[in-house]
């Protein structure tokens, strides 16, 4: 950079106006201007009133450097992800600067790609979710003007106005469910002489397990019930509610079943989703 | 809806009316354009009593109205997120070309984003998306309502400098 001590007239140089040199002067020194280098470069290359995809990068370039060098003069403090900027902005400078290797006769099918192809695909992306953002702004300003009621009537008991449960089980509640099962179980004590057999349960035939109590019972069916239901053959194992456990968590993944909550600190209910595939 | 503090979903406007969420719906719709000062709005999943924005002078003299403030930075940080959710903190910032820590660590405390598990990719990181507070102060009846990406292409003309404004 042959410019770093540049002054505050340097400005002159990236053609910025009055008013726009107030941002950079004005004390205190606000947060940078610009929310990114996608956003100073977009803004560069839109006052050159051009086409994105034919960018003039010799002097966007030269541009951006000033800028840099300015917020430097102006001890602004810059993010390093404008220095990477400014490097990839003289690597694609300099590449276009490069002669091309003469193509080959059989290879003139395979067109070199623009040195600035990369950095314009980036920026038309950027410059849409800018867009977006702008609309957002503009979204949340109208919804700024309609007011709904956020405070209760005071001295009224409020009897259903907690959130609404259904199907907003968390994480959370979930690990507390299996805690509860697995203090069940741990409850029976081991007897101290006992065969010790190869256990037989998988992932997959417990998924078919909960399936099978699902298609059973249409309304749903308690978390607990999973592990405790009529007609088991064996005494629950820790084993047993583990795998049982990541089996739900698979199906829920797989969106077969969504798990509910209807009242705070009530039972969780597992239900089945309407549609889904058959059983695999 | 007038004693609720939130939105109503329009199985529970069911539940309390006892009728049919169909008929619930109808019954909405029919309410469109009645009511003088008030009108019922779809929002983050449900229905909700609210005044209309034509009235915001004469309320806002009673009632402040939140203020919305968030840098340039953190809304267009919010909007990738919103279209591109679930995503990761490194997906944002080769979008934005920038650091975002902060910006996402303030979305987060305004309970506008919020965690949504870890990518299974090395490093497992986190990923992101929004709230439901988010489409209430977007006045969304859902993720769907949010416009088409595409049609943000043509409005490159629009940008001005009005983008431009520093953080307050």
């Amino acid at each position: 950079m042959e410019n770093t001590a540049v002054s505050i007239t340097a400005p002159i140089a990236v053609n910025l106006t009055e008013e726009q040199l107030s941002r950079f002067t004005g004390y205190p020194v606000t947060l940078p201007v610009f929310a990114g280098p996608l956003d100073l470069l977009l803004y560069l290359i839109k006052r050159q009133e051009i086409d994105i995809t034919d960018i003039p990068i010799a002097l966007v370039t030269a541009q951006f450097l000033d800028y840099l060098a300015l917020m430097e003069a102006l001890d602004v403090e810059l993010a390093s992800d404008f220095i990477v900027m400014a490097a990839t902005l003289l690597e694609i400078k300099s590449r276009m600067l490069l002669p091309r290797p003469p193509a080959l006769v059989d290879e003139e099918d395979v067109e070199e790609e623009d040195p600035r192809a990369e950095l314009v695909r980036r920026l038309v992306e950027y410059q849409q979710y800018k867009s977006a953002a702008q609309s957002l702004a503009q979204r949340a300003d109208e919804q700024s003007r309609v007011f709904p009621r956020t405070t209760a009537v005071e001295g009224l008991p409020l009897t259903r106005m907690l959130p609404e449960l259904d199907g907003d089980v968390d994480a959370f509640t979930l690990w507390t469910a299996l805690q509860e099962v697995l203090a069940r179980v741990e409850a029976v004590a081991t007897p101290a002489v006992r065969e010790v057999t190869r256990p037989k349960i998988t992932i997959r035939k417990q998924m078919l397990h909960i399936l099978h109590l699902l298609s059973a019972s249409p309304e749903g069916v308690t978390f607990t019930a999973v592990f405790f239901y009529e007609g088991r053959e064996h005494p629950l194992t820790r084993m047993e509610v583990i795998v049982t456990f990541l089996a739900m968590l698979e199906l829920i993944r797989l969106k077969r079943l969504v798990v509910a909550q209807r009242s705070l600190f009530g039972e969780i209910l597992l239900k089945s989703v309407q549609g889904a595939l058959p059983v695999m | 809806m007038f004693m609720a503090t939130r939105p109503l979903g329009l199985g529970e406007l069911a539940e309390l009316l006892n009728i049919s969420a169909p008929a619930v719906r109808q019954l909405l719709e029919s309410l469109e354009g009645r009511y003088l000062g008030m009108q019922v709005v779809e929002v983050a999943g449900g229905w909700q009593l609210a005044t209309k924005p034509q009235f915001a002078e004469y309320v806002a003299q009673m009632h402040r109205p939140p203020k919305f403030r968030l840098s340039p930075s953190a809304l267009e940080t919010l909007a990738i997120i919103a279209y591109r959710q679930p995503i990761t903190r490194p997906e944002i910032e080769q979008l934005r070309g920038v650091n975002c820590d902060s910006v996402v660590a303030t979305l987060i405390d305004r309970e506008f984003i919020c965690e949504r598990g870890h990518r299974n990719a090395p490093g497992r990181p986190m990923m992101y998306g929004t709230t439901d507070k988010f489409l209430q102060m977007f006045g969304l009846a859902s993720l769907d309502s949010l416009p088409d990406l595409a049609t943000f292409i043509e409005q490159q003309q629009a940008t001005t400098m009005e983008g431009y404004v520093a953080e307050e």
